[in-house]
């Protein structure tokens, strides 16, 4: 074992800066030991006491600075001398200054930025209250995403945020377009004059993406939580957002999407329809057609059609419009392709509201519908994991998340149902949601195009042909590329529907037998 | 309504709590956002989080706040002064010949670790109570010596904190509200009694400074008239690049320059003033003593309002951490295990050799200043990672779990902020924020000494119980 000094005459280091340098020394390795130290009597004392002394080191004065390494071989000193150099050197490089504060309390964080105007919660619902209730004391507007928050707790939030004029969206809203800027799960649209006052988060965007498409923007899209508009809450926010938006001077027109609300909140919303100086249209998923027209509102049975009315209301001309009419030549050949046996959708949905769509147009063909978000218990899936008759999913809901992530981030358990779905006989058709936008998975089709060509491919072993529609819920300035998730669709010989609205109905007319 | 018709004139600028990619995705549209550096309060104990609950109840929220405010009034108005040096069975409070003041909270001689016992057995050789080490050992033992906690006397002591009856004492007044702080001289460096050692070295020098340095001091200061202004003199350091807990360059020379026009005119012989001005240079650490006596008598002050949740003491015996809060008043410590210090070591020694966190030095943080001030301090950065930003950051950061900012004591590098001041039980618990301390490791065996210096925190358990018996407290 050889011990070398190296001693730099006159070169000053403190020695805290000289113990973190001797304590990196000690870990590069060649060096068996080292000490990095300025040459005072007392350091020298401790090189005689670990056996470091060499002649140099008993020559070096206080101001000066020892470098001693002890190592096997000359040449691995000589390695050890330079990479200790490097240590001096390298001291300044590096990290590069990234001075932004960083805060643990919504009120620290409000109070050193003033500008600051919104608070997004997410977080486990057990805590989610109390920051929303922070949020609002320092005057912020509140997008609640967190769930599993109590009743009472949104009465009092959203009480409180009325009070105060503030929004509180949510709790369980995942969506909202403010200032042209997508909160949570949204898509990129373009600003315009429609506005949304939404309960539900897919319908939300689904509506949003369709005006986009007729090449009209929204002003603002409003989120109020799935709750809202239960009897307890009395629709506190829907009522508030509706406000808003009338008064708005961007806002030409106001579009209000729900599943039906409690029977007393309904005549509220509807009530304060009824004032509203700017046009308004209603699409509650599987609502009443008569209160809505009669408040003075504009009914919109489906999605597309809500945005539909929205455009024409606000001034578009109809007959420059792609209402991308149904494909009715399209409904007979897949008719032609399904066997006798091949009687039932399975509806397989990321978006709650999608699923609700699909389901209600279901509806209003078979008896035989059953879900996990039918109203009536007596449809109500049995057993989550086996379909029955036709069935519609939404895997959005606790039931199927069980701790992972939302569907629209984790496609894993409804992957899995469909490897399960295209393997039934009595499947004709499953028809599916692909959400892309703000908050959704990267590539949701890439994630199941395995998949969809292997069930196809076996399928067609058995003999029958498996009818796989999907849509595609986005638009073209999404952050992931809108049109390369439809030509993976068709590469796939999957039927592209171009809206949800569609989606529903080819999946429904396809399996009509003897029409 | 206006203040929604605001939020759509304008554009999001964002608080996000929660799921980082949100964050990312308005990022990606250009939006202004803040993400938080959240966790769930209380670490998600229901307890804590019902208590931290009922503080926020409007009227219990009042009397906290306004009692909060007092407190810091206190610990920012209290100006306290160097009046003199005198043995301790002098001037302490309860102070015997057989008494020994230890660091931290209550212990006793079978829980004490190794450098606390090796630190003990050498005071008691020193005032001649023993004649070695084991005797000494065996009358630690035998429940014939009282031990207590520095902090039960007004005082303070670093690192194991041992002051025994003939130690000379710093005497520091608080000219606001009166009241008296104590701490003993620095052993300068580093094979000293504080940190464990023991050998006839340490007893010699111990025996010097009683028969020679104490003295010397103690008859400077009778010739100082006015005292030494350590408030004012403390904000002078920091400007000068300490943060008076680990660094004290600054602060040590500004020190003996005000002692030494005093020095001179006592009548001790050249040769013994030499002697002391030769002594104060070897060591930086000279001031360290007395930063926190001047700290401990600005918190003393501020001990003992009703409904305030601001920290008065935080205190290691190399066992437990303890901390004392103003609203629950006296002698009342709420503890957890001592930490480990992280930090370069002297060369020759090994993370595993460190004994645990020890010593009322954090009296320095509970004050505002040390871990607290690292933004004072670029020139030991090293302690806590290398970086300016990251010392900038330690500051910053401790403004999250503070009631206010100290106007009388500042941080340059950061555009003049006071030095975070009061750390509320309150916030630690809602943040996890844990203060941060700078401290020095000494060896874990009796005998050795210091062998390193880093920074550590507090035992989260600790708050938790205070936050909890404040709950009980207030109503």
């Amino acid at each position: 074992m050889l011990v070398q000094a190296l001693i730099k005459p006159n070169t000053y280091f403190d020695s805290v800066s000289l113990m973190s340098l001797s304590t990196k020394a000690n870990q590069i390795e060649e060096v068996e030991q080292a000490i990095i130290a300025m040459g005072t009597e007392m350091n020298k004392e401790v090189m005689k006491n670990v056996g470091l002394m060499t002649p140099e080191v008993e020559a070096a004065g206080a101001s000066d600075l020892m470098i001693v390494v002890k190592a096997e071989t000359d040449e691995l000193c000589e390695t050890a001398f330079e990479k200790i150099n490097d240590l001096f050197t390298k001291k300044n490089s590096g990290k590069k200054g990234k001075n932004d504060i960083k805060y643990s309390t919504i009120s620290s964080a409000a109070g050193s930025n003033p500008e600051a105007n919104l608070a997004i919660i997410a977080v486990n619902g057990a805590y989610a209250a109390r920051e929303a209730k922070k949020a609002l004391e320092n005057d912020l507007h509140v997008m609640m995403f967190s769930d599993n928050v109590g009743i009472e707790d949104e009465i009092e939030l959203k009480k409180l945020a009325h009070e105060k004029g503030l929004l509180m969206m949510g709790p369980d809203c995942g969506t909202a377009i403010i200032g042209n800027t997508a909160l949570c799960f949204a898509n990129a649209v373009r600003k315009g004059n429609i506005g949304i006052v939404g309960a539900s988060g897919t319908g939300s965007q689904e509506v949003s993406v369709r005006v986009h498409e007729f090449g009209y923007g929204i002003s603002q899209l409003i989120g109020t939580g799935g709750r809202d508009l239960k009897e307890e809450v009395g629709g506190i926010m829907m009522l508030d957002g509706i406000q808003a938006l009338e008064d708005d001077e961007e806002t030409k027109v106001i579009v209000v999407i729900s599943k039906p609300p409690a029977p007393s909140v309904e005549e509220k919303v509807l009530a304060k329809i009824k004032t509203c100086k700017k046009p308004v249209v209603v699409w509650f998923v599987g609502g009443n057609e008569e209160k809505i027209t009669e408040a003075g509102a504009h009914f919109a049975k489906m999605s597309k059609e809500a945005a539909l009315k929205a455009v024409l209301l606000a001034g578009a001309d109809e007959s420059k419009l792609n209402k991308r009419a149904l494909n009715i030549p399209l409904i007979e050949e897949v008719r032609t392709k399904l066997t006798p046996e091949q009687k039932y959708v399975r509806g397989l949905f990321s978006g709650g509201t999608l699923c609700d769509e699909a389901m209600h147009a279901a509806m209003d063909k078979f008896d035989n519908v059953y879900s996990n978000i039918q109203r009536n218990p007596e449809y109500r899936l049995k057993d989550r994991y086996t379909s029955q008759e036709h069935t519609f999913i939404d895997f959005g809901d606790d039931e199927y998340t069980q701790g992972k992530p939302h569907p629209m981030i984790d496609p894993s358990t409804r992957l899995e149902r469909f490897i399960q779905e295209a393997k039934d006989p009595s499947v004709g058709v499953i028809v599916m949601d692909f959400v892309i936008g703000y908050g959704a998975h990267e590539d949701p089709v890439g994630a199941f195009l395995p998949a969809i060509i292997e069930a196809k491919q076996q399928a067609e072993q058995e003999g029958r042909h498996l009818e796989v529609i999907g849509y595609v819920l986005g638009t073209e300035l999404d952050p992931q590329d809108y049109e390369e998730q439809i030509n993976k669709l068709l590469a796939a010989d999957v039927t592209h529907a171009s809206s949800m609205q569609n989606a529903g109905l080819l999946a429904r007319e396809f399996v009509v037998k003897g029409e | 309504m206006s203040r929604i018709s605001d939020l759509f004139k304008s554009r999001p600028h964002v608080i996000n709590v929660g799921i980082e990619s949100f964050k990312d995705d308005l990022l990606q549209q250009g939006s202004e956002v803040i993400h938080l550096e959240w966790t769930p309060p209380g670490r998600g104990n229901p307890a804590l989080i019902a208590a931290l609950d009922k503080f926020e109840n409007p009227a219990i929220l009042e009397k906290i706040e306004a009692a909060n405010k007092l407190a810091v009034e206190r610990i920012i108005n209290s100006h306290p002064v160097l009046v003199g040096y005198d043995q301790a069975i002098n001037c302490v409070p309860g102070m015997t010949k057989t008494t020994i003041l230890h660091a931290g909270p209550p212990i006793t001689w079978d829980k004490m670790n190794g450098p606390m016992r090796g630190a003990i057995t050498g005071a008691i050789v020193f005032e001649g109570l023993a004649k070695d080490v084991e005797e000494a050992a065996k009358l630690a033992a035998s429940g014939e010596i009282t031990f207590s906690p520095c902090h039960e006397h007004n005082c303070v002591g670093s690192m194991a904190g041992v002051t025994s009856a003939s130690m000379f004492m710093h005497i520091v007044e608080n000219k606001t509200y009166g009241n008296i702080a104590y701490t003993n001289l620095s052993e300068q460096l580093a094979k000293i009694l504080r940190m464990g050692a023991n050998d006839q070295s340490v007893i010699d020098r111990l025996i010097w400074m009683r028969d020679v340095f104490g003295p010397i001091l103690r008859d400077a200061m009778k010739l100082n008239p006015n005292g030494i202004d350590l408030r004012l003199m403390l904000a002078q350091a920091l400007h000068m690049g300490d943060e008076c807990h680990n660094r004290n360059v600054a602060g040590t020379t500004l020190l003996i320059q005000a002692l030494t026009p005093y020095i001179l005119q006592t009548d001790y012989t050249i040769e013994q003033k030499k002697e002391v001005f030769d002594f104060v240079a070897s060591s930086d650490y000279f001031s360290g003593p007395t930063w926190m006596a001047m700290a401990k008598c600005a918190l003393d002050a501020a001990h003992g309002i009703e409904n305030s949740t601001v920290v008065t003491t935080m205190a290691r015996n190399g066992v437990e951490f303890g901390i004392r809060v103003s609203g629950l008043p006296g002698n009342t410590w709420f503890t957890g295990p001592a930490q480990k210090v992280i930090g370069p070591m002297f060369a020759g020694y090994k993370p595993e050799d460190s004994g645990l966190d020890i010593g009322d030095s954090a009296i320095t943080e509970t004050y505002g200043f040390g871990g607290f001030a690292m933004a004072t301090a670029p020139a030991i950065v090293a302690l806590v990672g290398g970086t300016v930003e990251d010392a900038i950051g330690y500051s910053t950061k401790m403004k999250e779990i503070t009631t206010t900012e100290n106007p009388n004591v500042t941080i340059p590098l950061l555009d003049f902020m006071g030095l975070p001041t009061g750390i509320d039980v309150r916030k630690v618990v809602q943040t996890g924020i844990m203060p941060v301390i700078n401290t020095a490791i000494a060896h874990k065996d009796a005998g050795i000494g210091m062998i390193g210096a880093g920074i550590t925190y507090p035992p989260v358990e600790a708050f938790e119980k205070a936050l909890q018996a404040l709950s009980e407290n207030i109503n």
